[in-house]
């Protein structure tokens, strides 16, 4: 076991170094550069290259690359012009914050999906199916920025129910209540679509189950129809569920980017898209360069996870 | 099955109470005498001498003073930490007398060392300190050829060649004096720990949060009526809006034109401040159509800058009749009157040109400082150009490429292109721009090649005419000269907008687009 982690460790080297290569070259092709970013209309030849000097923009791009690698192998991300902080603070405030929030809509996608899904199987063509493939229906088509900002102008604008933005208040404590008053729209409005996808396929998945012979059996022999549904077939259908929830993992990580400009949630999207338009090269490629890594680390440790529960695959 | 039904009304119950109860302490008010400001995004820096977005002038501002400043609703000069000074015959020398007793947030003493450091860490590349930057806009000082202290109390700046400029460049946020003590204690870490003289004292920055500003008791000019201010980025505008309108926020800045409507009413304020800025079209006068003067006149005939400023910007900016803004009111000429929107004219125009039908490129960008609604305008210009004759194609750009191609020069590229400015002084956007000795392979801005050598001796005359009435009027000639030679189409003028809520009082928006707070109060 040991041996194989190690293995998929190292064969994560090469993969990191990739990602440092293409994001440096984006970052270093795209036209635009920091200096013509941070002096706008006074951007002249000769104040360009100067700032580019001062900010150590003028050596060849090899050579960039290689101070930029050295330094990160060593725990320095550099330091962001954008911010002025170091780069590696503002990522790690930030992933913090996108953790949060998608995480949050993971579970409720998770749970309000399965549940869903499971109900509307039940009650197959049932006055409750039907509602729920309705909402569900619904729930996938309406893009997530948009029901954020009509949530914001309805429960934030017009009741006064929510905090319209951000993610701690201006004044006051931070505990954990406040934070949940600034959570619930954007995570809400974040799962939605999620949630809609997973009801959807919980719900096939569900009906596919409840047509084998072995839940016949569990209901000829008495078993009642609560136990026959949760813990019979929802247990076997949970098999072709659990692939699907982790791709929505992925997918709530990346819509999280919309939501965040939405909710002005401070979280690692937002940033990256600041960061881009600013043309804060240092922060760009390292705020990809951690949000791949955790990517990179997230599917070794579940590819971990799957052969220590499945001894098909192969250490 | 009962259980069920249990289970289910007990979770609908269980998700309806957690909603009640979360939602119910309905958002809590902004509490009185704090201020909170809806900016547009989070701040570079707030060391003055590092940054260059409107944006983080707003809370430097407040935070710092100058030797000189603003005179309040004007862009003329006034004492600040400087209470008087002289200037040589020549114009080559500046000796300021400072502000006793004043002294820098931390405690140290504000005196004439404190004014040589400042200038020194700028501009003089062996200071030990010049590594606290880089200083984009430092090179509004270039002509300072050295900064000396003559006493405790006066300054003496000795400059390489007379510039009419320097008052009101120290007047910009780039001359905002900051504390010695507290760069060589942070060094640079000093722009999230600033230390300055001005009203408000910094007291925390919380990344993507907010900045908190405090009163400063012991101002020079009077404390503040506010306990404190706080910054808010909100980088999205219907966000930004929303809050406003939910109460989160007391004040935003930059409300988008289509949502000013939300705020006429009793519980809110609009505010509108015409200021030193210009939005126009760069033609390239060097080759294509547009190197003959009257196929110029007759895009600035063609376009209708009237509907452009009441229907695309919804009047939030006001037609421009030359190059320079009337919020300079001093170096203003009153007696220009902007191209009528006459398309016969400019049809019979370019019927005497012989260039009717004549293609064009035209660069458009996506966004940009002070660019108001590109495409939009763009647009509607394209289709009012098309109808005189001409045949126009758009090319569009994201801001900094746009920059990347534009200001390099339009020779072989494009015909016309959309540019912004402001600033903060007349000479600034003419001698960048319009001057021969600016065209961009001289390191200057005019992208269009524009020449006209009574201009160019017109500019050069005024920067360094010390007198302002002189100054005067030789902007104002230049106005009319550049008017008729139509090196650019003049489009607009924009008026800065900001929104307050029914609470706050005493609040004024400022020609030079500052936000400046000391006199704000809040219920």
């Amino acid at each position: 076991m040991g041996s194989y982690i190690l293995k998929r460790l190292v064969s994560a080297i090469p993969v990191l170094l990739g990602i440092t290569v293409i994001v440096f070259a984006i970052m270093a092709l795209i036209p635009g550069d920091p200096a013509t970013a941070i002096l706008g209309s006074y951007a002249t030849p000769e104040n360009v290259e100067k700032l580019n000097r001062d900010l150590g923009l003028d050596k060849p791009a090899v050579q960039r690359y290689a101070i930029w690698l050295w330094n990160m192998v060593q725990g320095d991300f550099g330091r962001s012009f954008s911010l002025n902080r170091p780069v590696l603070d503002e990522v790690l405030d930030r992933f913090g914050a996108t953790l949060v929030l998608a995480g949050t809509s993971f579970v409720l996608c998770s749970v309000v999906g399965v549940a869903a899904g499971v109900v509307s199987a039940a009650r197959q063509y049932g006055a409750a199916d039907r509602g729920i493939t309705f909402a569900v229906l619904l729930g996938i088509s309406i893009p997530s920025f948009f029901l954020g900002m009509m949530m914001i102008l309805l429960f934030a604008v017009r009741l006064r129910w929510f905090p319209a933005s951000g993610m701690w208040p201006i004044y006051g404590d931070r505990h954990l209540w406040v934070l949940l008053r600034h959570l619930t729209m954007p995570a809400l409005a974040l799962a939605v679509v999620a949630t809609g996808v997973v009801a959807r396929l919980a719900r096939s998945a569900m009906l596919e189950v409840l047509r084998q012979d072995y839940i016949r059996t569990a209901r000829a022999k008495g078993v009642p129809e609560r136990g026959v549904i949760w813990r019979h077939a929802l247990r076997a259908a949970m098999v072709s569920i659990i692939p699907v929830l982790g791709i929505q993992a992925g997918f709530v990580l990346s819509g999280a980017v919309y939501i965040e400009m939405v909710f002005q949630w401070p979280g690692v999207g937002r940033m990256l898209v600041d960061a881009i338009l600013k043309r804060d090269i240092l922060l760009v490629q390292g705020g990809v360069v951690f949000v791949a890594a955790c990517y990179v680390l997230f599917n070794i440790v579940v590819d971990v996870a799957q052969s220590l529960l499945d001894p098909r695959i192969k250490t | 099955m009962g259980v069920l039904t249990w289970t289910r009304r007990g979770v609908l119950a269980t998700g309806t109470a957690l909603a009640l109860s979360l939602g119910l302490p309905a958002a809590a008010q902004t509490p009185p005498g704090v201020l909170i400001v809806g900016q547009i995004a989070e701040p570079k820096a707030l060391d003055p001498a590092a940054v260059t977005a409107v944006n983080d002038f707003r809370i430097l501002m407040n935070v710092y003073d100058g030797l000189v400043r603003y005179k309040s609703g004007t862009l003329e000069v006034e004492p600040a930490l400087a209470t008087s000074w002289e200037i040589s015959e020549d114009g080559t020398e500046y000796a300021f007398a400072l502000r006793e007793d004043v002294s820098f947030h931390d405690g140290s003493p504000f005196d004439a060392e404190a004014v040589v450091f400042n200038f020194e860490r700028m501009l003089n590349e062996d200071h030990p300190f010049h590594d606290t930057g880089p200083f984009p806009l430092a090179f509004f000082f270039s002509s300072v050829a050295s900064v000396e202290a003559v006493d405790e109390l006066t300054v003496k700046f000795t400059l390489s060649e007379p510039y009419a400029p320097f008052l009101s460049n120290l007047a910009y946020p780039t001359g905002l004096i900051v504390s010695p003590a507290a760069v060589e204690q942070y060094g640079a870490d000093f722009a999230r720990n600033p230390s300055g003289t001005g009203a408000f004292t910094f007291a925390e920055w919380r990344s993507n949060e907010a900045v908190v500003v405090e009163a400063n008791p012991d101002y020079w000019d009077g404390a503040p009526a506010l306990q404190a201010v706080v910054f808010r980025p909100i980088t999205d505008a219907n966000t930004r809006t929303a809050e406003m309108l939910a109460g989160g926020i007391d004040m935003m800045v930059e409300v988008p034109p289509v949502a000013l409507s939300e705020f006429r009413g009793d519980s809110f304020r609009i505010f509108e401040q015409a200021g030193p800025h210009v939005w126009f079209l760069i033609l390239n006068a060097k080759e294509g159509p547009f190197a003959d003067k009257k196929v110029r006149q007759a895009a600035n005939y063609a376009i209708n800058k009237e509907a452009l400023v009441n229907d695309v910007l919804e009047g939030t900016a006001e037609v421009a009749a030359g190059p320079t803004p009337p919020a300079f009111a001093w170096a203003y000429n009153e007696a220009l009157e902007p191209y009528p929107y006459d398309p016969e004219k400019a049809k019979a125009l370019l019927a005497e040109a012989g260039a009717e039908g004549a293609e064009l490129t035209f660069f458009v960008t996506e966004g940009g400082s002070g660019m108001l609604d590109p495409i939009a305008m763009g647009t509607a210009i394209q289709a009012d150009l098309n109808a005189v004759g001409f045949d126009t194609r758009i090319e569009t750009y994201e801001w900094n490429t746009f920059l990347g191609e534009v200001n390099p020069g339009l020779e072989g590229k494009a015909d016309m292109a959309e540019m912004a400015w402001m600033t903060n002084d007349p000479d600034t956007l003419p001698f960048l721009a319009l001057r021969s000795e600016a065209w961009p392979d001289k390191g200057g801005f005019n992208s269009g090649y524009y020449s006209n050598p009574e201009v160019d001796e017109l500019l050069e005359k005024a920067r360094v005419a010390t007198d302002q009435d002189e100054r005067a009027t030789l902007y104002k000639q230049m106005q009319e000269i550049v008017q008729e030679d139509a090196p650019w189409v003049f489009v607009a003028n924009w008026k800065q907008n900001a929104v307050t809520s029914d609470r706050v009082e005493g609040f004024e928006l400022q020609p030079s687009f500052f936000l400046l707070l000391d006199e704000v109060t809040k219920n």
